[in-house]
């Protein structure tokens, strides 16, 4: 029984990390008043960015060596992810464009370009089966040397690969940098209202485009984990599913705070997971479960806007684009 | 004595086709109040804004200690010790008093939050202030967050401070403890620019006085030189006859009674306080007042568009010879009332109009409700756009051109020429000439006197002194949503109004 | 202060709100971003494929133009676009961001799927048909009405919202397969293959016509619902100004609901015309990311009905297009996303030309 629980909890831990990466990155995001609904295609374009990263480095040498495997892949993940964010930041920015418009269209491209990619990749090539990096999919496994060592507690909370850690620093250093810092202070305002920051002396501009940026590429990393980590250097197309989506909801969930969304990922992971776990569940009654996230979620949206207190609530400007000289 | 804190030549600043700022030079010294005076659209707040990096001017130049400088935003009016305290306060509303103070400083060193509150607290002591630097600005009074906004300003070190109608939100005691603040700060070498439009406050607190008149620079008087009257003569300026047609009213009854209204705004804000007046039919009555003394509220309430907290407007019907309260009721139960009541507000076309439809559509607005079936009549729409562009002679390509492509003196011809043809009883306009040429202006006027003639009850909100004088046949004066006096138009001079509208006549200012 | 140090300090230019512009050169901007976004779109196919650009259009062409079969298969993506873009154009006209077609779709063709899959050799076909209409129609508003009444009530923001019903409806969808399929495998074939119960009839011969004629009408009366009924002129009213609206006394909150049960009923039938008139069964991807696809489709059109039909077109050739040149050059038909995303990118980044211009600072100083 014990061991059961311990390998749930294991399995949802591994479960939340993308969903973390994810809605760290849209919680920064949205914190400086953009609605990046392009999350999903971003996660996308930061999984394929670093398998393509990494399978031609693996097919460059002879002997590959674990940690260029990761620096490269890890470096093309994050090229990847940060151009898509910037033809959010720059569409929705500097062009003014409507945010819903243009994050769905995002998420349609980035979509399209990780499964085109890891469609044709192997084509490109001359090759021929799908992809499947295991020089750096082992990489990104290692764990922490000591966990087999220390028994069940080991294999349950300390046999992650380092991404899944940094997952959890990600989100605390931004937890941190939004509420202890000047410069979370005035991202916060800018969320809440651009005019007044506008008139503080802060560079709006510039601050929504680095949060946009810099959040789209932690998003990335969740993609990256995914098909490093999870899948074990691995592409299927369309693999990753929902979670992007699933991202957005633990940002409500969580209340767009990063803190929360470390224990939120992690239960949403289990609720992901937890029908393989409860015996004798019929496969229908799984479906209902998995339903359960967006269920909650909803209740949460619903819950904080009848209550109307006001720290629960969006940033005031999410969604809405800034013009200074308005009149 | 050095250079000047600041010093401004010829500013000019245009929106559109409304002038705001034209040629306008002043100098504050350090060590120096000076007083902004002006009436509305005088341009104060839109010169200020240029100086604090707000907007950005079309000409002019600007010096400080000196030195000519190019503010191009916020932040570069900080950088030269330039902190304005708006009159609709910048503040983030969840966050605390301290870190909005502290909100887009670049300060070395670690970011301690109860640190700045520390600090905030030090600053609070030494000028007086009563503030609690944790507390949430949306649990805040109004005069809560002008402090805050102040120390805002004190705690970034400003050198020159302008400070937007500050006492208008004041009770008489915050109005003392931050004349006294001015005045330790004054005498710190901070020079200091306070608009407002209380004489009596101007003659208190300030070295000398520079008055604005539409947009135009009139004149700088030493404070000690001057006196109430020749500011008013100074701000009003000399009566300009006008010649506009004034008729005797004829038969007038009573239409529109007002009784004791009362609005508060959401933050507690009392905008409307027991407001009586009485609307005759064939008449015009005008209302006077510095801009946001609440007459945008009132006649909002009057058109059924907010709830109020207090009073009775009643109608008396001349059809049926019944009266009804209006009050509470929503726009489609007056009109179902029997009430032919029209309305042009201030915004034309965030409020009257819509921008982005053609005249056509903008005719339907009021009557798309016409007629049994589910669709619209495009016909008498058509007909009645044909006709106020012939009428009124409203220049535009065809009657399918979007309102949002005329000039403003031709969308107001469209707003007023609508609302007039609905054939009311009671016609309110707020503010119907701003930013309309000469020619489009008489038209207006006309249009009102037509209306006046045929019997309709005519309330005109206007900012013109000299237009309300000659225009109206009596005339309501608002100052902080009271009702300071109600004078006969004929037998009145511009100078008394003014007095009556800056709340130093009628006692009713200073509680 | 010299002079050039002045300059240097001084912004070159500053971007202000247009005041208008002219609807043909409105429409030149649009269409240069579209031909702008082609040239764009060439360069990576010739990259990708190493052909000449003007052959891999022709090929795109041959998609969906190729055969009867291929024309009537890009006739029935489109009207099944068409319809959901339609569905979603009312309540964005008044700015409520119904991000949830996608699950009112799908719910709506599962309500069609219930019936067709419990009663269908039960009923009279016809009857089948009609109550599987209604029942879709009602599922479709159903899922629309939430979000709206809490819109209304609370201020609850619907896109979110809207986003988050979509994976419930998706779920209740597995949901149902999972009881219907016993074996497990998560796909369900065709339902009453055999008496072809609930299946809309071909008409002329054509499978897709009903479902292709249906959407047309629908066109037609949505565009006159828009511009000629007064619904639609409230709605106008309310996306372009709400105080506006209240001015001239409506209801914002009623119309708000109204336009969303409008919205959901629509999202409904596509479901209907998908589960009975096309695919004759049911899977998570029955919309198939059509519900996102129509906001972009009815958005490029301004929310004109009419123009939509060019619209969902374009996306539906380039779907059934990139299609042909993926299996032409052993390429992933995912490229069809690649290209609708960059066309979109530029369509709705030309609007910022169309809406602001860039002022020079310099040329008004006169100097």
């Amino acid at each position: 029984m014990l061991s059961t629980i311990a390998s749930f909890i294991n399995a949802a831990i591994i479960q939340g990390i993308p969903l973390l990466f994810g809605s760290t990155g849209e919680i920064i995001t949205e914190k400086s008043g953009n609605l990046n609904l392009g999350i999903p295609g971003i996660m996308y374009v930061g999984g394929i960015s670093g398998i393509i990263g990494g399978y031609i480095y693996e097919h460059s040498v002879e002997k590959t060596v674990p940690i260029i495997c990761i620096l490269v892949s890890l470096c093309a993940s994050l090229i990847g992810s940060a151009l898509m964010s910037l033809i959010y930041a720059f569409l929705t920015q500097t062009l003014k464009a409507n945010q819903n418009v243009t994050g769905l269209a995002l998420t349609t491209f980035g979509v399209g370009v990780g499964n085109f990619f890891g469609g044709s990749l192997l084509k490109f090539f001359n090759e021929s089966g799908s992809i499947s990096l295991l020089d750096t999919g082992l990489a990104y496994k290692k764990a922490l040397p000591f966990a087999s060592k220390l028994g069940l507690f080991g294999n349950t909370f300390l046999s992650f690969g380092f991404l899944a850690y940094t997952a959890i620093i990600i989100a605390i250093v931004s937890s941190i940098i939004l509420n202890k810092t000047r410069v979370g202070l005035n991202l916060r305002a800018i969320g809440e209202n651009p005019a007044t920051a506008d008139a503080a002396g802060i560079n709006v501009n510039r601050y929504k485009y680095l949060s946009t940026l810099i959040g789209g590429m932690i998003a990335g990393l969740g993609g990256l984990y995914f098909v490093m980590d999870y899948t074990a250097g691995a592409w299927t197309n369309n693999g990753f599913g929902d979670r992007g989506w699933l991202a957005i909801a633990i940002v409500i969930f969580a209340l767009w705070k990063p803190k929360s969304a470390i224990l939120s990922s992690f239960i949403f992971g289990g609720l992901y997971i937890i029908c393989v776990y409860i015996p004798g569940l019929s496969s229908s009654s799984k479906e209902i479960i998995k339903m359960l996230p967006y269920l909650v979620t909803i209740i949460v949206l619903v819950v904080i806007s009848a209550r109307k207190k006001k720290e629960h609530q969006p940033p005031q400007s999410l969604g809405l684009t800034y013009f200074r000289e308005e009149r | 004595m050095g250079a000047p804190a600041i010093e401004l030549k010829n500013i000019c600043k245009t929106f559109g086709s409304i002038t705001a700022n034209k040629n306008v030079s002043l100098t504050v010294n350090n060590g120096e109040i000076l007083s902004l005076l002006g009436e509305n659209g005088s341009g104060k707040t839109t010169l200020m804004n240029m100086i604090s990096g707000i907007y950005f001017p079309d000409a002019g130049h600007i010096f400080i200690d000196g030195k000519e400088v190019v503010i191009r935003s916020p932040k570069d009016a900080f950088d030269h010790k330039i902190g304005m305290i708006h009159q609709h306060f910048k503040l983030v509303d969840i966050f605390s008093a301290a870190e909005n103070i502290v909100l887009g400083l670049k300060e070395k060193g670690k970011f301690d939050i109860k640190d700045i509150e520390k600090k905030v607290a030090d600053i609070s002591a030494k000028y007086g202030f009563d503030i609690d630097p944790s507390k949430k600005i949306y649990e805040m009074s109004v005069s809560e967050k002008q402090t805050v906004e102040i120390i805002k300003v004190l705690y970034r070190g400003a050198n020159i401070l302008i400070l937007d109608e500050p006492t208008a939100v004041l009770t008489p005691q915050e109005t003392e403890k931050l004349f006294a603040v001015l005045k330790k700060m004054k005498e710190d070498g901070k020079a200091i620019v306070i608009i407002t439009h209380k004489l009596h406050e101007v003659l208190a607190i300030s070295d000398k006085v520079s008055v604005l008149r539409k947009g135009e620079y009139i004149g700088t008087v030493m404070t000690s030189e001057t006196d109430e009257s020749q500011l008013t003569e100074m701000m009003v300026g000399k009566k300009i006859s006008l010649n506009i047609n004034r008729e005797e009213p004829e038969g007038a009854q009573d239409r529109l009674e007002v009784k004791g209204i009362d609005y508060e705004s959401i933050d507690g804000v009392k905008i409307l306080d027991d407001v009586s007046f009485t609307a005759r039919s064939g008449e015009i009555l005008g209302i006077a007042g510095i801009s946001g003394s609440g007459q945008k509220e009132l006649l909002e309430s009057i058109a059924g568009l907010r709830k109020l907290d207090g009073g009775e407007i009643i109608y008396h019907n001349p059809k049926t010879g019944t009266s009804d309260n209006l009050r509470d009721r929503t726009p489609t139960q007056i009109k179902e009332l029997g009430v032919r009541l029209s309305f042009v507000p201030e915004d034309r076309l965030g409020m009257g109009l819509v921008g982005n439809m053609d005249i056509i559509d903008n005719m339907m607005l009021r009557s798309y409700k016409k007629g049994k079936t589910a669709f619209v009549e495009r016909k008498q729409p058509r007909d009645l756009a044909e006709k106020i562009i012939s009428d009124l002679e409203v220049v535009t390509p065809s009657a399918n051109t979007p309102v949002r492509r005329l000039s403003g003196g031709n969308i107001q011809k469209v707003l007023v020429g609508r609302e007039i043809a609905a054939a009311p009883t009671v016609l309110m306009v707020a503010y119907p000439v701003r930013g309309l040429d000469i020619n489009s202006s008489y038209l207006i006027y006309k249009l009102l006197n037509e209306q006046k003639a045929n019997g309709v009850s005519v309330i005109f909100v206007g900012e013109d002194l000299d237009v309300l004088v000659e225009l109206c046949d009596r005339i309501v004066v608002l100052s902080s949503g009271r009702v300071t006096g109600i004078v006969d138009a004929r037998n009145t001079t511009k100078e008394e109004i003014g007095l009556l509208m800056t709340g130093t006549k009628g006692g009713s200012s200073d509680e | 202060m010299n002079e050039k140090e002045k300059k240097t300090r001084e912004p070159l230019f500053h971007i202000a709100k247009r005041p208008a512009i002219e609807w043909w050169k409105a429409w030149l901007i649009r269409g240069g971003a579209i031909i702008a976004s082609l040239i764009v779109c060439a360069f990576i196919i010739v990259i990708l494929t190493k052909q000449n650009p003007l052959e891999v259009y022709a090929a795109m062409v041959k998609g969906s133009f190729g055969t009867p079969r291929k024309f009537w298969a890009m006739l029935q993506n489109l009207a099944i676009l068409l319809c959901i873009s339609l569905a979603v154009t009312p309540a964005f006209k008044m700015k409520f961001w119904n991000l949830g077609a996608e699950g009112q779709v799908l719910f709506g063709g599962l309500c069609s799927m219930v019936l067709m899959f419990t009663v269908g050799d039960k009923i009279p076909n016809w009857m089948l048909i009609a109550s599987m209409l209604a029942a879709s129609v009602l599922g479709g508003i159903l899922w629309g009405l939430f979000p709206a009444v809490l819109k209304a009530k609370w201020g609850t923001n619907e896109s979110l919202f809207t986003l988050m019903m979509n994976y419930i409806a998706i779920q209740l969808v597995a949901f149902a397969i999972m009881v219907w399929v016993p074996s497990g495998s998560s796909v369900m074939g065709l339902v009453n293959s055999t008496t072809k119960a609930g299946w809309l009839p071909d008409l002329f011969g054509q499978k897709y016509l009903i479902n292709i004629l249906i959407v047309a009408v629908l066109t037609v009366v949505m565009f006159i619902y828009l511009k000629y009924s007064k619904h639609g002129y409230e709605i106008s009213v309310v996306g372009e100004s709400e105080n506006t609206a209240r001015y001239i006394g409506i209801n914002v909150k009623k119309v708000i609901v109204r336009t969303m049960i409008l919205s959901g009923a629509l999202c409904g039938l596509a479901g209907f015309l998908l589960v009975s008139g096309t695919n004759h069964t049911i899977s998570k991807e029955l919309a198939g990311g059509n519900g996102f696809t129509a906001i972009m489709v009815s958005w490029l059109a301004k929310f004109n009905p009419l123009i939509m039909v060019l619209t969902s077109f374009l996306i539906a050739f380039l779907q059934k297009g990139a299609g042909e040149i993926a299996t032409n050059f052993k390429l992933n038909t995912s490229i069809a996303d690649i290209l609708t995303g960059i066309i979109i990118f530029f369509i709705i980044g030309c609007e910022f030309f169309i809406n602001y211009q860039i002022k020079s600072t310099k040329s008004k100083e006169g100097k």
